[in-house]
């Protein structure tokens, strides 16, 4: 029995998301194996086969892939699908894409987003925005997975030395073609790895406001999220937003700053260690779930916090 | 152009759901069912390409019970031409979805199908992906912006980093995000038009489809409960708690 891995990487780098997707992957009990499909990529071949826990790397170096399109690298996950008996990506918006378009290539159905792995064919997965937990079987021969980060730890990054193998598949399909990016540049971690989070809601009024939430998070080495409000009211940029149809976070602390807390929001930071809200709003629904909150106007109680933090010296930078 | 819009009725997301006593599912009875909201920006898309003149037809299709009817006419009221039901009383998952929607789009041959990008109920986020791949046509998922050029189409995607823009050509399946459109609220008379609007009822075996579920639900239980904290009185005794009782900071 063996599991393929599909690597996310943008042809420099080997995302931590691949990290957590190995992780799922070896609890099936058998050998995992890695894909990398890119262009130019051979940096992130090396990468992967220094994972620990992995036996091979594929590496699929072509134009087709360079950018990730769909249309190019499932028809090259069927092809190397013989001998696997799981293909498993992480649920970021790359897996998404992806993996359905191989699922469906292969016949068979996809188990989204699993949290838990209880054994070959028998999964954990939230639905419901997380208000329902499943416990799901697969009848198919190959199982089509992705996997929820913050359920499964990453592997370590260093310590295996799988042989690297170079693969090829059925190349550009002429279906789709990339025309251009617009990443957000940020200095301060990604949301979906930080230890420390802090997310404004529709209560910071406006996206000029944020600096408030970016003077805490700066003094601790946090990321930064919003709630679907914040960003659909155009405070900050889609890439920000933690929830049921944005990112799922689980990091050390989570502080939701002009947050209600709708069912929508909480289903994307709930597995949290620590949660802390601000809200003026003593009966907002996210007091139900905080372990402390702090009922007060967050245009006074951003500034003291970061001057709070000043004064006792707490700093992660 | 034809515009084809695959739809689906959810449990409203303002419900809170309740897994039943059996862990057989979730409560749905007396329960508020809506269009799926993703579903609803695939339909006011659908409806904007036809007051911008680029497409001429716009068809609603779901695949699900009777009461799916309803979905349909909220569909038609925001402004499609007619409808489609494949009437599923079985569990219908996104595979099986894609076969039938795959199975109408071969009889209706539209330019471009839209979907939701995921469905609020079982959150897969799978049958535009799947629906494309039966199809052969190219794929734009999670869509924050989409124009029309000859016979392709440029679309933005909201992507974890930010986001990506791809020429697609058509036809092609796109999925909805959130900043899409803002769905328009049908108007009473709209509303009252939309029962005169054309709906064709199907069933899977008449498509030829093996609906047949793939994945069997073994069981679905409530998640672990999260207990509220304490309330603090400022900010100071927030951080002193963080440093010294949590240890988070």
């Amino acid at each position: 029995m063996s599991a393929l891995v599909i690597a996310e990487h943008d042809n420099n780098e080997l995302k931590q998301a691949t990290l957590h997707a190995v992780t799922a992957a070896a609890q099936l009990g058998g050998e995992v194996h890695i894909l990398v499909a890119g262009e130019g990529s051979g940096e992130v071949a090396t990468q992967a086969a220094a994972v620990a826990g992995v036996t091979k790397v594929l590496h699929a170096d072509d134009a087709a892939y360079g950018h990730g399109l769909a249309e190019n690298v499932a028809p090259l996950i069927i092809t190397l699908a013989d001998g696997y008996d799981h293909l498993l990506a992480c649920a970021t918006t790359y897996g998404k894409n992806v993996m359905p378009r191989a699922a469906a290539l292969l016949d068979v159905a996809q188990v989204s987003e699993i949290s838990e792995i209880l054994s070959a064919d028998s999964f954990v997965r939230p639905t419901y925005a997380g208000n329902a937990m499943a416990t799901v079987q697969s009848s198919d021969a190959k199982k089509v997975i992705t996997v929820r980060a913050t359920a499964f730890d990453a592997a370590a990054a260093e310590g295996g030395s799988a042989a690297i193998e170079a693969a090829s598949g059925p190349g550009d399909q002429g279906l789709s073609r990339f025309e251009r990016h617009e990443l957000s540049v940020s200095e301060r971690p990604e949301l979906t790895s930080a230890d420390i989070v802090i997310s404004g809601g529709r209560g910071m009024q406006s996206g000029e406001n944020f600096p408030l939430v970016e003077a805490v998070a700066d003094r601790l080495g946090a990321a930064v999220g919003a709630s679907r409000a914040a960003v659909d009211a155009g405070y900050v940029p889609n890439d920000y937003q933690v929830g049921q149809t944005g990112k799922v976070v689980a990091p050390n602390l989570y502080m939701a700053i002009g947050i209600s807390g709708a069912i929508q929001h909480l289903a994307g930071m709930k597995d949290s260690k620590v949660i802390v809200a601000i809200n003026k709003d003593e009966e907002a629904p996210i007091f139900q779930i905080t372990d402390y909150g702090l009922v007060a106007d967050l245009f006074k109680a951003l500034p003291e916090l970061a001057e709070e933090l000043d004064k006792q010296g707490i700093s992660k930078n | 152009m034809k515009v084809l819009v695959g739809i689906k009725r959810t449990i409203d997301a303002n419900v809170k759901v309740r897994v039943k006593a059996d862990e057989t599912g979730v409560e749905t009875a007396n329960v508020k069912m809506t269009l799926n909201p993703f579903c609803e920006i695939a339909v006011e898309e659908a409806v904007r390409m036809k007051e911008a003149g680029t497409v001429d037809e716009i068809i609603v299709v779901t695949a699900g019970p009777e009461e799916a009817r309803q979905t349909l006419m909220t569909a038609l009221a925001i402004g499609a031409d007619r409808a489609v039901h494949v009437i599923a009383d079985q569990d219908i998952q996104p595979l099986a979805v894609a076969k039938v929607l795959k199975a109408v789009i071969d009889q209706e041959t539209p330019g471009i199908v839209i979907l939701g990008k995921q469905a609020i109920d079982d959150d897969s986020n799978q049958t535009g992906q799947m629906l494309a791949a039966l199809l052969g046509w190219p794929q734009a998922t999670f869509a924050s912006k989409i124009t029309l050029g000859d016979g392709e189409a440029e679309v933005t995607r909201e992507i974890d980093g930010g986001l990506e823009t791809l020429t697609v050509k058509l036809p092609a399946v796109m999925t909805t995000d959130l900043r899409l459109n803002e769905p328009r609220y049908a108007s009473l008379p709209n509303i009252m038009k939309a029962k005169k609007k054309p709906v064709d009822t199907k069933t899977v075996e008449e498509l030829g489809v093996d609906v047949a579920p793939r994945i069997k639900i073994i069981k679905v239980v409530a998640p672990g409960k999260r207990e509220a904290g304490v309330m603090v009185e400022s900010v100071a005794e927030l951080v002193d708690k963080l440093h010294n009782e949590a240890k988070v900071l």
